[in-house]
């Protein structure tokens, strides 16, 4: 009965926990942060050049950051919160409960952070992890390359050895806001004889560095997220290099899982109207309230179904993870199902908007949010490895299928 | 709480599994099937369930059972759902106790709830009446009698309903088909006059009853909960098989699947596994990607279930949804990537595809709960 003791224990700090964290976030979040954000320029990216677009998205970000809840899983000597999983799982609870956006969004967090936990040295985590933490370094990823998308592997960014550093040449792609970033990390090779994946090494650089340049892609949304970025004669730290030199597709696979579990989240799971009501303002309902289109009310009852389900998988996925019994490459399978499905979603509310989500340019449309956001969700399926990519490492790493 | 099982839970889930892969593999249902047995299911096998404790799993210890909750009743289901094993554990253990527990009086309860944590008596809930689960289209009909009341109409899919000991009628004593009002829980003796009871030899070679009730009395002790009233026990009750069944097609759906990928990787042709073949490979990471997050959907529903049956129910509708689509994915994609041995009444996969039909059918299917979600959601 010791353990039952020990659990009983446990789940009253954890309930004391759960008290203190929901008073002190009605106490701390301001209003105008318990909605979704609704466009890329109100979310909060962080960075040298970072401005804040409200004075409660400040406040928001500076109450957070002091806490350690930018990045509340993050061990407190690299300026996160220390929160066990059992504390981090309630503090997501309750900020969901709230409707409480992130106060921080950032590459640093989602991606580069988990990596140099993993396979950084004490100096590298030293020097960058709290700046991500705090928002003042905006990081970008440096993977494609016009001739490595889902063949990754065979980029061919070279980095050449000259005394301590690395000169760096080459041409990324698909650069996510590498425009606005200030440092990136960055796949290039350094063993231009040994097989594709083992040549390659993980690497940090300024992108303020001499040689840098970036130049936007714009994309049938008619946004330009992502950009097509470009190394002359980059030098380098060798001392930059994250785990060993030439193993650093290790570190490229690993941060591709964090990638995967991020871009599977992108969908506006839980938050925000749902479907029905946005469905109800365009289509008009009947006189028990159903929506007056009926196989419309059905794709959207589906699409609801299937989106609670990966809620709670999501939400699996992470208790599996931190009871030490994930497959490695369940994010794979998350990310094909989250990205599928968000696609989805916006093919839905187009469908419900009908005429008026084909306006692109107006005030009435807010210069085309609807449709604009439609073709951004194309993308999900395409970046971070494709569809395609990530069924074929569900069947060959999860299944154990036989073939190349 | 996590969405991952518990030490007690995997140990549970082991003792389960070990008795039931031991003594009732998919062979067990074949013999039953093909020796016409008469009442199909083995009582040897159901002792061993009380003795084990999974007979009485729901039912508080005070009258003698585990006082386990609903993730614990879907680790039995799903591990029955692994090998089809024909079993009263739904109707009697899951149902009929929840019923019992939760809507019975105190004679009621410690009438027949110990009797079920023993294994000495079969219940179970005769609800659906036409061809579609509809449980608001309740309409046989009850008419005050007496001290008592009359019981007439006919009910279908009664499951065990050819062995029970105790039938739990849902009849109207008020109000017309499709109202909230005005329905009432019987416990009726299946052996009382007027009742006829037909066996249905089903599709899946599980067991079932078609149910005629020609005026038959009871007495108004029999009520079981409040008269009029009992659409929200109903609610409640069904909700906790759906969650069941549920995780019966989850173990049935992972059983199939897994055999499935055993026979991709073994099956050659054109000179390779066919396990080799893209076209092969994608569908099947997709069917597993579809098992897992069904696994984690019907978990969350089973953990809302013990946290509050009443806020459960949209979850349970998610899961039972799901169970459902992902079932029949999982049944169709096991036979054609079988080839002909799929079509083959010698080979196993044609049982899991014909249970995991009636387990679509039992308590409401994808098309029944996806609704449901959309009424709950106000669209």
């Amino acid at each position: 009965m010791t353990d039952s003791k020990t659990s009983d224990a446990e789940s009253a700090d954890l309930e004391t926990f759960r008290n203190e964290t929901r008073a002190w976030l009605e106490a701390n979040c301001p209003p105008e942060m318990r909605k979704p954000a609704t466009s890329d320029a109100d979310v909060f990216w962080g960075g040298r050049n970072a401005k804040f677009s409200s004075e409660p998205q400040r406040i928001w970000f500076e109450r957070m950051r002091d806490k350690g809840w930018t990045v509340p899983d993050w061990p407190k000597e690299y300026g996160g919160g220390g929160l066990g999983a059992a504390e981090h799982k309630v503090l997501r609870a309750e900020m969901a409960r709230i409707g409480a956006r992130p106060p921080l969004s950032s590459f640093g967090i989602w991606m580069l952070g988990p990596a140099l936990l993993k396979y950084g040295n004490e100096a590298q985590k030293k020097e960058h992890l709290p700046k991500i933490a705090a928002g003042e370094i905006r990081w970008c990823q440096g993977y494609s390359e016009p001739n490595a998308g889902s063949d990754l592997a065979s980029l061919q960014t070279r980095a050449e050895s000259d005394g301590d550093d690395f000169i760096i040449n080459g041409q990324k792609i698909w650069t996510s806001y590498a425009n606005y970033a200030d440092w990136i990390f960055c796949l290039v090779r350094t063993d231009p004889t040994a097989k594709k994946h083992d040549g390659i090494s993980f690497i940090l650089f300024d992108m303020t560095s001499k040689g840098v340049s970036t130049k936007p892609i714009l994309l049938i949304s008619g946004y330009s997220p992502f950009c097509e970025t470009f190394f002359d004669n980059v030098r380098v730290p060798k001392s930059n290099v994250v785990g060993t030199i030439n193993r650093g597709w290790d570190v490229a696979k690993y941060l591709l899982q964090h990638e995967r579990a991020m871009i599977s989240g992108m969908g506006e799971r839980g938050v925000g109207r749902p479907l029905g009501q946005i469905a109800a303002d365009s289509v008009g309902t009947d006189g028990q309230g159903q929506l007056e289109d009926a196989m419309l009310r059905g794709q959207i009852a589906r699409f609801d179904v299937d989106e609670a389900a990966l809620a709670a998988c999501a939400e699996r996925a992470v208790d599996l993870a931190k009871a030490g019994q994930a497959h490695p490459a369940f994010s794979s399978a998350m990310k094909y199902y989250g990205t599928e499905l968000n696609k989805r979603r916006h093919e839905i509310l187009m469908s419900a908007g009908g005429v008026d989500a084909l306006e692109w340019e107006s005030e009435r449309s807010k210069q085309g949010a609807r449709p604009r956001a439609w073709l951004r969700t194309k993308a999900n399926s395409i970046e971070g490895g494709t569809s395609e990519v990530m069924l074929g490492i569900v069947a060959k790493r999860i299944l154990d299928l036989p073939g190349a | 709480m996590a969405l991952v099982l518990t030490e007690e839970q995997s140990m549970l889930r082991d003792s389960a599994r070990g008795l039931i892969s031991d003594k009732a593999p998919v062979s067990h249902l074949r013999h039953l099937r093909d020796s016409k047995d008469p009442i199909g299911f083995s009582k040897e096998l159901w002792h061993s369930f009380a003795e084990m404790g999974f007979a009485g799993l729901l039912v508080p210890e005070e009258f003698g059972g585990s006082g386990l909750g609903y993730v614990e009743a879907g680790i039995i289901m799903e591990e029955i759902g692994r090998t089809l094993m024909p079993s009263p554990f739904l109707a009697t253990s899951v149902v009929a106790a929840s019923a019992l527990t939760r809507g019975g009086n105190a004679a009621q309860k410690s009438e027949y709830l110990s009797k079920i944590a023993n294994g000495s008596l079969l219940a179970t809930l005769a609800i659906d009446e036409g061809a579609k689960h509809r449980p608001l289209q309740t309409s046989l009909q009850a008419v005050r009698a007496g001290n008592g009341f009359k019981l007439s109409g006919a009910k279908a899919l009664v499951v065990d309903g050819h062995v029970a000991d105790l039938l739990i009628v849902a009849a109207r004593t008020a109000g017309s088909a499709g109202e909230r009002e005005g329905l009432t829980l019987f416990l009726v003796n299946p052996k009382a006059k007027g009742v006829a009871i037909e066996r249905t030899i089903m599709v899946d070679a599980h067991n079932a009853a078609r149910i005629e009730f020609a005026n038959v009395e009871v007495d108004a002790d029999s009520v079981l909960g409040e008269v009029d009233q009992a659409a929200g026990l109903l609610d409640g009750v069904l909700d906790i098989g759906r969650g069941a069944v549920a995780a019966e097609m989850v173990g049935l759906s992972d059983e199939v699947f897994g055999r499935t990928v055993e026979y991709l990787k073994s099956r050659k042709q054109f000179g390779k596994l066919i396990g080799e073949f893209q076209a092969l490979q994608h569908r099947a990471a997709e069917l597993y990607i579809d098992i897992e997050i069904t696994r984690a959907a019907t978990m969350k529903a089973l953990q809302a279930l013990d946290a509050d049956v009443v806020k459960a129910a949209p979850a349970v509708a998610v899961a039972k949804a799901r169970a459902g689509t992902t079932a029949t994915r999982a049944v169709q994609e096991g036979v054609q990537m079988h080839g002909g041995m799929g079509m083959t009444d010698q080979f196993d996969i044609g049982f899991f595809m014909k249970r995991a039909r009636v387990c679509e059918e039992l308590f409401g299917d994808a098309n029944y709960h996806t609704e449901q979600l959309a009424r709950s959601r106000g669209y």
